[in-house]
């Protein structure tokens, strides 16, 4: 991908102007990861009500595309059913950001936030559903990201 | 090809990757010297003539190939003695890296000499490999690490260091000769009679100093001194640690094995003479051999000539890159006081985006904190974009640097 085409006026756009960033007080879900390659900083919260995502918000620091990418997760899944969450790939992600053949030097930039997501959910199975069987599979999905 | 100290036609002829092109056929520009330089054909072919014709351990077995190789081996190391101006050839000790230098330091001499409550000094703008092993060290023994800050202009505040020495507890300084961030010289020679005033030893950390100066290690009057082959036309996997044979002598050994003995009983043994005493097991022969044509391809330039090239590539570089719109450019603009490495950020844009703008120019240049986490703090920023030169690099190449550079400010709308 040339990098006319991942900078694209949206992804500068998200990138200047997140949506959806900021902190929750008391989240169901809160968590926070780092690319130690690079320094990125990501930390998302989420609320969940009658198994949706009722709200969601995120800080961090780091690249036009992990920025991007972690802003256009939130607006992704807002509202959406906590199964629909679960089920989230890595190809999802990429094309909703526009970015499907992103290169091996940036596609960790790009799955930073899913990754971040996959460990919530995780601690959520874990902690509040007790559903350890389906919090491991997503354990290993996160590990498989990068 | 414009002027320049060096004949940097002939230079690029030798290196053969220089040639290759990246990304839909653009010519390659390497500007990240500073992490790794690219390899002379010399060098290649040095480690290739080892492996094709006289590959053999060293120092035990009596046949011709391991004489030869055992000859080509220590033949290394008079030239790299010759090359810092040690005093003994023994002080040469073979290592991995500058990282593996500096913690058979801390290991060794640390753990003898470090005590509780004593203090440690390093500064702001090491490499983490010169602030991690001594946060080890200091967390075991219960003493203190302390750092030497950096002003605005990326240069030491040494009053710090004076309040440090005037406490008495401090038992060693330890700093880079050259910044791997900001390029800045330390004020070395300075830092080191006012350690020794206080009877403080010195780590001169040289992996950015020695590839690109002349260092004449008896001048300087340091303790310790380390740096990496790979950072200067050499193989990666081969590092110098030059120490004082007195404090050398007074060192337990930090690896054991072969080659570090002289006679080994079931429950005691006693220790070889330096250098081998901290050179335990087969050591990279080749890589070491492969340094040996590095370290002949650099003298035949000079040094002098190798730093003349750079502060003129530099100081040219800097002038351009202050006329770019929105460019931020981190440490002194006085050349005096340092070396061919430019740090800075381009608007709003994260190194990381600008880095693959520019690589898809075919230009190679470094983002991230580059190991320095403490001085990106100091800086208050997350990251850098980092661009270093060395002696094959040219004015053309900056220039194409600069149009790379307004390109990523155009497309970021900077």
């Amino acid at each position: 991908m040339s990098s006319a085409d991942i900078y694209r006026e949206i992804i500068l756009d998200y990138y200047r102007n997140p949506r959806n960033f900021g902190k929750l007080e008391n989240p169901d879900i809160a968590m926070r990861d780092s690319n130690p390659l690079c320094g990125d900083e990501l930390e998302m919260h989420i609320n969940i009500k009658d198994n949706k995502v009722s709200d969601v918000k995120f800080t961090g620091k780091g690249c036009a595309i992990s920025q991007a990418s972690a802003s256009m997760l939130t607006e992704l899944i807002m509202g959406k059913d906590f199964e629909y969450v679960k089920k989230l790939a890595k190809e999802d992600i990429l094309d909703n950001l526009g970015l499907p053949d992103l290169g091996p030097a940036r596609i960790k930039c790009a799955l930073l936030s899913l990754k971040v997501l996959k460990y919530g959910v995780y601690s959520y199975l874990t902690e509040k559903l007790k559903d350890t069987a389906s919090a491991d599979k997503i354990k290993e999905e996160a590990t498989k990201l990068f | 090809m414009q002027a320049s100290a060096l004949n940097i036609e002939n230079i690029r002829s030798d290196f053969p990757i220089l040639q290759r092109k990246v990304h839909n056929n653009k010519s390659l520009i390497y500007f990240d010297n500073a992490a790794t330089t690219q390899k002379p054909i010399q060098v290649i072919d040095a480690i290739r003539n080892y492996y094709l014709n006289y590959n053999s351990n060293i120092h035990r077995a009596v046949h011709q190939l391991a004489v030869e190789a055992t000859a080509a081996f220590e033949l290394t190391r008079d030239k790299i003695a010759k090359f810092i101006n040690a005093k003994n050839r023994e002080e040469i000790i073979f290592v991995r890296n500058t990282t593996e230098a500096i913690n058979l330091i801390s290991y060794s001499w640390g753990r003898q000499n470090v005590q509780k409550d004593d203090i440690v000094v390093t500064t702001e703008y090491e490499h983490h490999s010169n602030i991690v092993p001594w946060q080890l060290l200091t967390k075991e023994k219960g003493a203190k690490l302390q750092y030497i800050g950096v002003d605005d202009n990326g240069e030491l505040i040494l009053d710090q260091l004076d309040s440090y020495l005037e406490t008495g507890r401090v038992k060693l300084v330890t700093f880079s000769h050259m910044s791997n961030v900001l390029g800045t010289i330390s004020l070395t020679e300075e830092i080191i009679q006012k350690c020794h005033e206080k009877g403080v030893k010195v780590l001169v950390d040289a992996a950015q100093s020695v590839p690109h100066m002349k260092v004449d290690v008896q001048k300087m009057d340091c303790d310790f001194f380390a740096f990496s082959a790979h950072k200067m036309l050499g193989p990666t996997g081969v590092g110098v640690l030059w120490a004082r044979k007195e404090i050398l002598d007074s060192m337990p050994p930090f690896n054991g094995g072969g080659d570090m003995i002289r006679e080994v009983h079931k429950y005691e043994t006693s220790w070889n003479d330096l250098p081998y005493k901290f050179e335990a097991g087969t050591p990279n022969i080749a890589d070491v051999i492969g340094f040996s044509a590095a370290i002949d391809y650099l003298e035949r330039m000079g040094m002098d000539k190798v730093r003349e090239h750079e502060v003129e590539l530099t100081k040219y570089a800097l002038e351009k890159m202050s006329l770019v719109k929105g460019i931020v450019l981190y440490g002194t603009r006085d050349m005096t006081k340092r070396g061919g490495v430019i740090s800075f950020n381009l608007g709003d844009i994260h190194p990381h985006d600008l880095a693959t703008i520019m690589d898809e120019d075919g230009i190679a240049i470094r983002s991230g904190h580059h190991c320095a986490q403490v001085l990106m703090e100091r800086l208050d920023v997350a990251a850098t974009s980092r661009a270093s030169f060395y002696i094959y690099n040219t004015k053309e190449e900056v220039d194409a640097f600069i149009r790379s550079l307004n390109r990523a400010g155009e497309l970021f709308r900077i």
